[in-house]
Formats: C-alpha cells, sequence, structure tokens
C-alpha cells in the first residue's frame, strides 16, 4: 500500500518536473534566494501537481547526488525526479536538500496557496489559516480566484482578511482604505503588526502618507486591540486555573493528613514524588509489554500511583506517625527524616537524574479557543482530573462509612471511640488516603514537569501555604486558597515577572496569616475554639 | 556511657584511617595522577552535567589505554556537588587540598564557576571549564574550552537579524535568572543598540531555577511578537527547558512566525522532549552531534561505545554535544600540555597550554591562544529537526578568536587581553 502511495506519488512529481525543470533544479540544488523564487513561481501558477514535490522538500524527502541527480527518497526506495525512473541501490553519496526557517515558511505558504482549490472542507480552512502569515503580492490573484469559488463563510472571511493584509501596500489609496476596514474584523495579532506597520512615524515622514488612510488604520487598530486584549485575559485566568488545578492537586492530599488529621506531614512532597515514579515505572511497563496501548498507559498510572503513594503512607503512618499523635514538633522532625530517607531510595533506585515521562500523544498540543489563545491539551486534562478527584473525595467524605469515621474522628476522638468507632484503623486509613490522593497529583505533574528526586521539595512548601491560607480542616477553603494563589500567581506573573511574583504571593501569605491566622475559612463552633 | 565509647571508638578508627590514607597518598600519587572531576550529578543540573562526567572519564580510560600521561595513569576523582552553588566551592577545595589533584574538569553554570574562582585561586589549582559563557573573567588558573559571547551569542543574533534568520525586528531575552543569563543579555542589549534597536523592542524576562510553569511567559512572548518581527534569545538552563519547550510545542507557537535561539539547549537536553513542533527552533554552538567529518564521527563512535560498556543512562541513543566536545578537547589538550611541561606543576603547565593545538571533533585543528585562555572556535547555527537533531544552517569559514572582555561594555575598553599576573 504504502509502496502504491509512493509510485503515485513519483509519478505525480514526476509530472510537475515535466513541468519546469528549471524549478525542480533551483529548488533543489540554487541558493535560498532561488529556492525561494522557485517556489514563488510553483505557488503562483495555481497548478496542484507541484503540490507533493513541495511537500516532499518540507518533509526532507529530496535528496541530491552531486549535481546530476535529483532524488525523492521514500525510506529504501528512490525515484529520480528528472526522469521520473526508479534508482535502485540507493546511491551512497547522497546529501539532503537544506531548508532553513525561511525556505519552510516560503513551502507552507505555497502549499496553503495550492491547497486553497481542494475539495475538502478541512483542507481549504487550514490552508486559509496557515496564509493568514506570510501571504505576500504574487499570491493575490490565486487568493482572488480562490474567493471567486469559495461558499463557506469561515473559509471566506480569512481569506478576505488575508487579501486586505496584503493590500495595504497597494498603490490605490481607495483599495488600502477598503483594506484597512475589513482588517477591523480580525482578531489575529499579525493583524496588529500589519497595522502599526503602517502607522508608523520616522521624523517627520509616515510609512502611510495619506492622513484619512491613517486615521482609518487608528480606528482599525483599536478595534483589533481591543479584541486581542479580551483573548489574552481569558489566556491568564486559563492559566491561572491551571496552576490552581496543579496547587490544588498537591494539597488536597495534605488537606486530609493536615487539615484533618492534625499531621504536620513534610513527607508529602515525597508521596507526590512517589506517584511520578509509579508513572514513570507504569509508562515503561507499557512502552516495553504493550507498545501499542501506549497512549492509555496514563489510565493504568493514574489507580498505581494512588495505590503505591496510599500504601507507602499506611507504612508510614503504621510505623512512625501513629507513636508521634499530638507531638507535632517530633513529628515534624520525624517526617522531614523520612523524607529525605525517601529521596535518597529514589535516587538509589531510579539514579539521582530526571527520568523522562512522556505524554500519551493525545496530550500534546492545544485548542485554539479564541484566535491566538491556544489552551494546551495537557493543561485541560489536569484541570478536569482536579475536579475529578474533588469531587470523588468530597463524595467519600460525606456519603460513605469511611468517610463519617473520618470525620467523626477527626472532630471529636473520645466521643468516636465510645460510639464504637475504631479510630486507630480509621487513622491509619485516613492517612493512606490523603497519601494516594498525593500520589495522583504526582501523576498529573509528571505529565508537565520534570520528574526527578527532588520533585517533591518544589511542591512541599505550596501545598502547606494553600492549606493553611483556605484554613485548617476546611476543604471548601483548601479549594479557594488554591485557586486564589493560581490565579493571584499569574497575574502578578503578567505584571512582574516570575521571580517577584513568587515572592510577593509568600509575603502576601505571611502578612494574611498574621492578621487572619485560622485562614480564609475558620471551623465554627465549640470544637474549634478549644 | 556506652554510646560515649562508641562515640571514641569511632574517633579513633576514622582520625587512624585518616593518617592510614596519608600515609598512603604519595606511594599512590608515585604512579598516578589525580584528576578531579567536580559536575553536578543531581539536582536542577544534572541533566546537563551528568554525561560531561561521563565523556571526561571517557576521555581519562582512553588516555590511560594509551599508556597515561608521562607514564603514569590518570586517576579520576569524581565528586557530586548537586547542583548547589556552596557547595561546588567545597567540593573544589577538598578535591585540591584533601585529594591533591593535578587538575579539575568541571562546572556548568557560571555561578558555580565563580564559586569555585576564589578557592582555585587561593590554592593555585587549575580549572578546565567546558561551557559557553557570558565573559567579562580571564583568570589565569582557568582555561575556557567553551565559547565566549562572540563565539556563540553575538553570531546567533546577528544571523536572526539577517534576511536568512527572518529578520528580526524585536527581541526577548529570556533566561534563568543568574549571572551567565544576566551578563549575557547585558551584552547582548549593547549590541542590539548598537544596531539601532530601541529599548521598548527589547524585552527581559526571568525565571527562577527549576521552574517549570511557562504559560505566562508563552503568553507574553506571542503578545510581544504581535508589535513586529520577533525572536527570542533564550538562556534557560538546566531541566526548566523541558517544560519550556513542551509549553511552545503546544501552544503552536512556530519557528517560522517567532525562532528561538538557545544557549544552552543541545542534544542532551531535548532527549526526552517530542521535537516535532520545534522544527526550526535554533540553537548555536561550536559543535553539534550532526557535524559530518572523520574526527567526529571516532569521536561518536567511541562515546557510543563508551555509554554501552559502561551501560550509561541513555545508552541505546547515545548523544553527543557541544560541552562534551569541549570537555573532550579540554582533557586532550591538558595531557598535551602537561607533556610539553615534563611536570603537572600548575604553572607550568599553564605556561605549556599557550599555543596547544587539537584536531577537534567539531572538524578543525582548534588552537588555545597563546594569551587569553580561550578556544579558537568555529560557530555553528542548527534548526532543530524532527529526530532531536541539528541541521546547520550558518556556520563561521573557520576557528574565531575569543574575546572574553565584550566591545560592547564600555568598562571593559582597555582591559588586557590576558590574565593578570599575580
Amino acid at each position: 500500500m504504502r509502496c502504491l502511495a509512493a509510485l503515485a506519488l513519483s509519478a505525480m512529481a514526476w509530472s510537475a518536473c515535466a513541468l519546469a525543470p528549471e524549478t525542480l533544479h533551483d529548488l533543489a540544488l540554487g541558493d535560498n534566494d532561488a529556492k525561494a523564487k522557485a517556489i514563488s513561481v510553483a505557488a503562483a501558477s495555481g497548478d496542484t501537481a507541484y503540490l507533493p514535490l513541495l511537500q516532499a522538500v518540507l518533509d526532507g524527502e529530496v535528496q541530491t547526488v552531486g549535481d546530476a541527480q535529483i532524488l525523492l527518497v521514500k525510506g529504501d526506495t528512490a525515484t529520480d525526479l528528472l526522469t521520473g525512473k526508479a534508482v535502485t541501490p540507493l546511491p551512497e553519496n547522497r546529501d539532503d536538500v537544506v531548508i532553513n526557517n525561511r525556505i519552510r515558511k516560503e513551502l507552507r505558504t505555497a502549499i496553503a496557496a495550492l491547497k486553497l482549490t481542494a475539495p475538502e472542507r478541512a483542507i481549504r480552512l487550514a490552508a486559509a489559516r496557515e496564509l493568514q502569515t506570510g501571504a505576500d503580492e504574487e499570491l493575490l490573484p490565486a487568493i482572488g480566484t480562490a474567493l471567486a469559488k469559495e461558499t463557506d463563510d469561515e473559509i471566506k472571511s480569512l481569506l478576505l482578511l488575508t487579501q486586505a493584509s496584503i493590500q495595504l501596500t497597494s498603490k490605490d489609496k481607495n483599495t488600502r482604505l477598503a483594506a484597512i476596514r475589513t482588517l477591523a474584523e480580525s482578531n489575529n495579532s499579525t493583524t496588529k503588526t500589519l497595522l502599526l506597520g503602517v502607522l508608523e512615524q520616522n521624523g517627520d515622514t509616515f510609512a502611510e502618507p495619506d492622513a484619512d488612510v491613517r486615521a482609518e488604520a487608528e480606528k482599525s487598530l483599536h478595534a483589533v486591540q481591543g479584541r486581542l486584549s479580551a483573548g489574552e485575559m481569558v489566556g491568564r485566568v486559563f492559566s491561572g486555573i491551571s496552576l490552581g488545578s496543579i496547587l490544588l492537586l498537591a494539597a488536597l492530599g495534605l488537606a486530609i493528613t493536615y487539615g484533618l488529621m492534625g499531621v504536620i506531614n513534610m513527607a508529602h512532597g515525597e508521596l507526590i514524588m512517589i506517584g511520578a515514579y509509579t508513572t514513570y515505572v507504569v509508562q515503561n511497563l507499557f512502552r516495553s509489554h504493550f507498545p501499542a496501548l501506549f497512549d492509555a498507559y496514563l489510565i493504568a498510572a493514574v489507580p498505581a500511583a494512588f495505590v503505591a503513594a496510599g500504601l507507602v503512607g499506611m507504612a508510614l503512618e503504621r510505623s512512625v506517625i501513629r507513636f508521634l499523635y499530638g507531638r507535632p514538633l517530633e513529628t515534624l522532625l520525624a517526617t522531614w527524616g523520612i523524607s529525605l530517607i525517601l529521596m535518597q531510595s529514589v535516587r538509589t533506585i531510579f539514579g539521582a537524574q530526571n527520568v523522562q515521562v512522556e505524554n500519551p500523544s493525545w496530550m500534546s498540543g492545544g485548542i485554539e479557543a479564541i484566535s491566538g489563545v491556544v489552551l494546551p491539551w495537557s493543561r485541560i486534562a489536569i484541570i478536569g482530573f482536579a475536579a475529578l478527584v474533588l469531587a470523588m473525595m468530597w463524595l467519600l467524605l460525606t456519603r460513605t462509612r469511611l468517610g463519617l469515621f473520618v470525620r467523626a474522628v477527626t472532630q471529636n476522638r473520645t466521643m468516636a471511640s465510645c460510639t464504637g468507632v475504631p479510630t486507630r484503623r480509621v487513622d491509619t486509613w485516613a492517612f493512606g488516603l490523603g497519601s494516594g490522593i498525593a500520589g495522583l497529583a504526582g501523576c498529573a505533574l509528571s505529565q508537565i514537569g520534570n520528574v526527578g528526586p527532588d520533585l517533591g521539595q518544589s511542591y512541599i512548601v505550596d501545598s502547606f501555604m494553600v492549606v493553611v491560607l483556605g484554613g485548617v480542616g476546611q476543604l471548601a477553603g483548601t479549594v479557594y486558597a488554591a485557586m486564589g494563589l493560581g490565579i493571584v500567581n499569574k497575574f502578578l506573573e503578567a505584571w512582574s515577572g516570575a521571580v517577584l511574583a513568587k515572592i510577593a504571593v509568600l509575603v502576601f501569605i505571611i502578612v494574611f496569616i498574621q492578621k487572619r491566622p485560622q485562614g480564609l475559612f475558620a471551623l465554627k463552633g465549640r470544637m474549634a475554639e478549644t | 556511657m556506652q554510646r560515649r565509647n562508641f562515640l571514641k571508638r569511632m574517633a579513633i578508627s576514622a582520625s587512624l584511617a585518616a593518617t592510614g590514607m596519608a600515609v598512603c597518598l604519595p606511594s599512590f600519587a608515585a604512579d598516578t595522577i589525580k584528576v578531579g572531576v567536580l559536575h553536578s550529578l543531581s539536582g536542577t543540573m544534572a541533566i546537563s552535567e551528568t554525561v560531561l562526567k561521563d565523556v571526561t572519564l571517557m576521555a581519562i580510560d582512553e588516555i590511560n589505554a594509551k599508556g597515561g600521561v608521562m607514564g603514569k595513569k590518570l586517576e579520576a576523582v569524581v565528586v557530586d556537588p548537586a547542583s548547589n552553588w556552596p557547595l561546588f566551592a567545597e567540593k573544589a577545595r577538598q578535591l585540591l587540598t584533601q585529594d591533591k589533584v593535578a587538575v579539575v574538569f568541571g562546572c556548568w553554570t557560571s555561578v558555580s564557576r565563580k564559586s569555585v574562582l576564589p578557592v582555585f585561586e587561593e590554592l593555585n589549582g587549575l580549572l578546565f571549564y567546558p561551557v559557553q559563557y557570558e565573559g567579562e573573567e580571564l583568570s589565569k588558573n582557568v582555561f575556557y574550552t567553551g565559547a565566549a559571547p562572540n563565539q556563540q551569542a553575538i553570531p546567533a543574533v546577528e544571523y536572526l537579524m539577517s534576511k536568512e534568520g527572518g529578520g528580526a525586528k524585536r527581541w526577548v531575552l529570556l533566561g534563568t535568572d543568574y549571572v551567565y543569563p544576566r551578563t549575557t543579555n547585558k551584552i547582548l542589549r549593547a549590541f542590539l543598540h548598537s544596531k539601532g534597536v530601541a529599548d521598548k523592542d527589547i524585552d527581559e524576562k526571568y525565571t527562577p531555577f527549576g521552574h517549570s510553569d511557562y504559560q505566562t511567559i508563552v503568553a507574553d512572548i506571542k503578545k510581544f511578537a504581535a508589535g513586529g518581527k520577533t525572536a527570542v534569545v533564550s538562556t534557560i538552563n538546566g531541566d526548566s527547558n523541558v517544560p519550556f519547550y513542551k509549553e511552545l510545542g503546544n501552544q503552536g507557537l512556530k519557528a517560522t512566525d517567532v525562532p528561538v535561539v538557545a544557549f544552552s539547549v543541545g542534544e542532551e537536553e531535548l532527549r526526552g522532549v517530542d521535537t516535532k513542533p520545534l522544527v526550526g527552533h535554533l540553537a548555536a554552538w561550536n559543535y553539534f552531534m550532526s557535524l559530518k567529518n572523520p574526527a567526529n564521527d571516532e569521536f561518536k563512535k567511541k562515546w557510543a561505545a563508551y555509554a554501552k560498556a559502561k551501560n550509561l543512562a541513555g545508552a541505546d541513543k547515545p548523544l553527543t554535544n557541544d560541552p562534551m566536545e569541549a570537555a573532550y578537547v579540554g582533557m586532550n589538550m591538558w595531557k598535551q600540555a602537561v607533556e610539553k611541561a615534563k611536570s603537572t606543576d600548575v604553572d607550568k603547565v599553564i605556561a605549556a597550554m599557550a599555543g596547544q593545538s587539537f584536531k577537534a571533533p567539531d572538524g578543525f585543528t582548534i588552537k588555545m591562544d597563546e594569551k587569553n585562555h580561550h578556544l579558537h572556535k568555529p560557530v555553528f547555527i542548527g534548526e532543530v529537526q524532527g529526530n532531536g537533531q541539528f541541521n546547520v544552517v550558518w556556520k563561521t569559514a573557520g576557528p574565531i578568536k575569543a574575546t572574553p572582555w565584550s566591545p560592547y561594555i564600555p568598562e571593559d575598553k582597555g582591559k588586557k587581553d590576558e590574565p593578570e599576573k599575580k
């Protein structure tokens, strides 16, 4: 099948060079200026027979042998593009046709221009999008023909914008005016660049000689800018929510172990790390045993991370922490020691270097919510995951027997014990639950950050900040605090840079806790006062 | 009581061991020469520095297999300063005073170099520093085998300004917050001013070490790029590069629109990244793994064999990069200098280093400058390919001389192109 496709492709490519051998020669052997010229010739011709050839150059499948042969190489088969004959065996001294960004841009534009007349709507739409940047005067006729034939509104409006952006440099004043008016409808950031170019002023001379046109450009620029900054706002809020969801995931487990149970668990970060490393192990298992299912490895990794971190947590509780309930200082020191032990063990097992956790392919890339604002899939997935974990935890705490016991024990241990709640066992389960949720956080973090033995260190402070700010013992407080910190941090970052934003947030929290030690949401009632 | 006894016994045995070692040392020194290796094997810089330790050990093995230096075998003393800058100084002192090494190969970040520099100057040690850096420094006790700014940063920016590079008019200078990016960006800003770029067209941004959330930064770059043809100069160091490039790819910032040129990203840093969305982003170095020449073929073959034999992480896909090449060249030049000086004495070796030359994997016979302790190096600019390798799109005709004191910084006027004699 592949072979057939290659044959068909080479046949088409051959017909292309039958059209213009000198174009082919320039494209493969010329310097970059010659290449660019050949590409624009191909684009302006409107002849779709050039398409496979241009695509092959873009994909790095065209190679040359000396000055004589230009080959289309697909795997182990090669076709001479000048003669159309298959070349076997592959010549030894082949050179790649080297392309750089400039040529790549020209190729993409040319390919898009040639695809404007494709029968499928999706291809035309993608082509029209690509043309939004980089189209030049020579493409005007091609765009004109495409516009005349086009019936789809979305593609039409994109093409009109592209046409207008080219016509900005037209000699006719009315064409320029019309173009600028059309561009007011754009929500593309390159339009801003173009309009700014029109308004450019160099001493007393303007880039645009006509004052009417300049006034119109000013108006259009205003409209475009308004739309762009709205988009920017959306992007900022999204990244704030995304950071918030990460903080929430990291802090949720701690909200149970520290918030509900009162254990100052300095090893919380290391439980997150264990979750991340479990994800890494599951990923490797999938790669070696079920490579076909690799994209689904996360489905197995999520429960595995929960169980692994949960088990470690329960072991910790049974072996160390249960002896230290009610002695916060000792707990703090002991768990800090444990965190060092856990880190060192991971270093011994997996090495001190970061390990690579690969994203499943569906997680790379993003969706363009509004023009210019891309929301990455990985971030969206994590926000969804955080919501899911939160919902599960809420259900568990409010709708199950275990949840009832946990709440009973944390509110009044003696009374719970009197009514027959096995408080010790509930402690173990609750600690295991908190640790397991930390493991889930690790699984999520492995998808966006680096996984190394120090992973937990960078989240432990943030986690405590969130829980303390939200109010100890309050799940809702944790949620508000995480989201609030996320969004505040992102807005500060945009305004003052990443380094200062981090400091500012820390200072803010310190001041806040001084003024209101109980956090955002304080427990009310007699219990809280004692 | 018991515990005290135990402690006492420990102390005695420890001091015994110490004296034992002290007694042993001279006899050791008779047939081996100790060589210190000072690279972070853990922490945020481990991603970059671990392979430098390995390539240094490989060069030592290779020299030993050929009979060593002046008939003596080299013995490596490897320490791990753990990406912790003060620890670098501590470990350096330990290497020089306790292990009595003849030479140290190490450091990546400039902040670690600045941290060990006083130690080397005080104890008159010898450091080979294999990484590109910001210049503005010249110590008698250090040989810089990486690039100075005029061998990397300036040519890269010039390329991006050219028609081939996209003719950038606006610049985002993005880096990790420490001395190397700050100084490099100071030089670049002065350079851009000299080319007529106004301050409003330069945006300088810094992130902390180990930063992993680049959403805002990438969104800001996009916004800035709306104001005109923009290029990004990245001096991000360490494992932050992985989330940065992932974010670039995910947010669809294409190299054809806003090219990113990086000074601290090579083949090794891109190992864990899907490079398909990154095709066309650039890096400027003095060596790329993809260079085609016999010396490089041999270097790559040796490294692949060594990685396999030692079962190193990533041996299934052995990669070489610029600092590895610089470390390898440094080790070989030091060997030549010792043989020329017929001694490992630091002052004699320093004198013998001047003018040493070596047939390097970058395809040229490169030479240590007679005076300024820097190598003459060729400059290559490469574009990232889908397979994680770089495709050279621009290069100098041959090696160029380093100017550690930048001509674009006014305070540097009149500074001598050689270390102060002490």
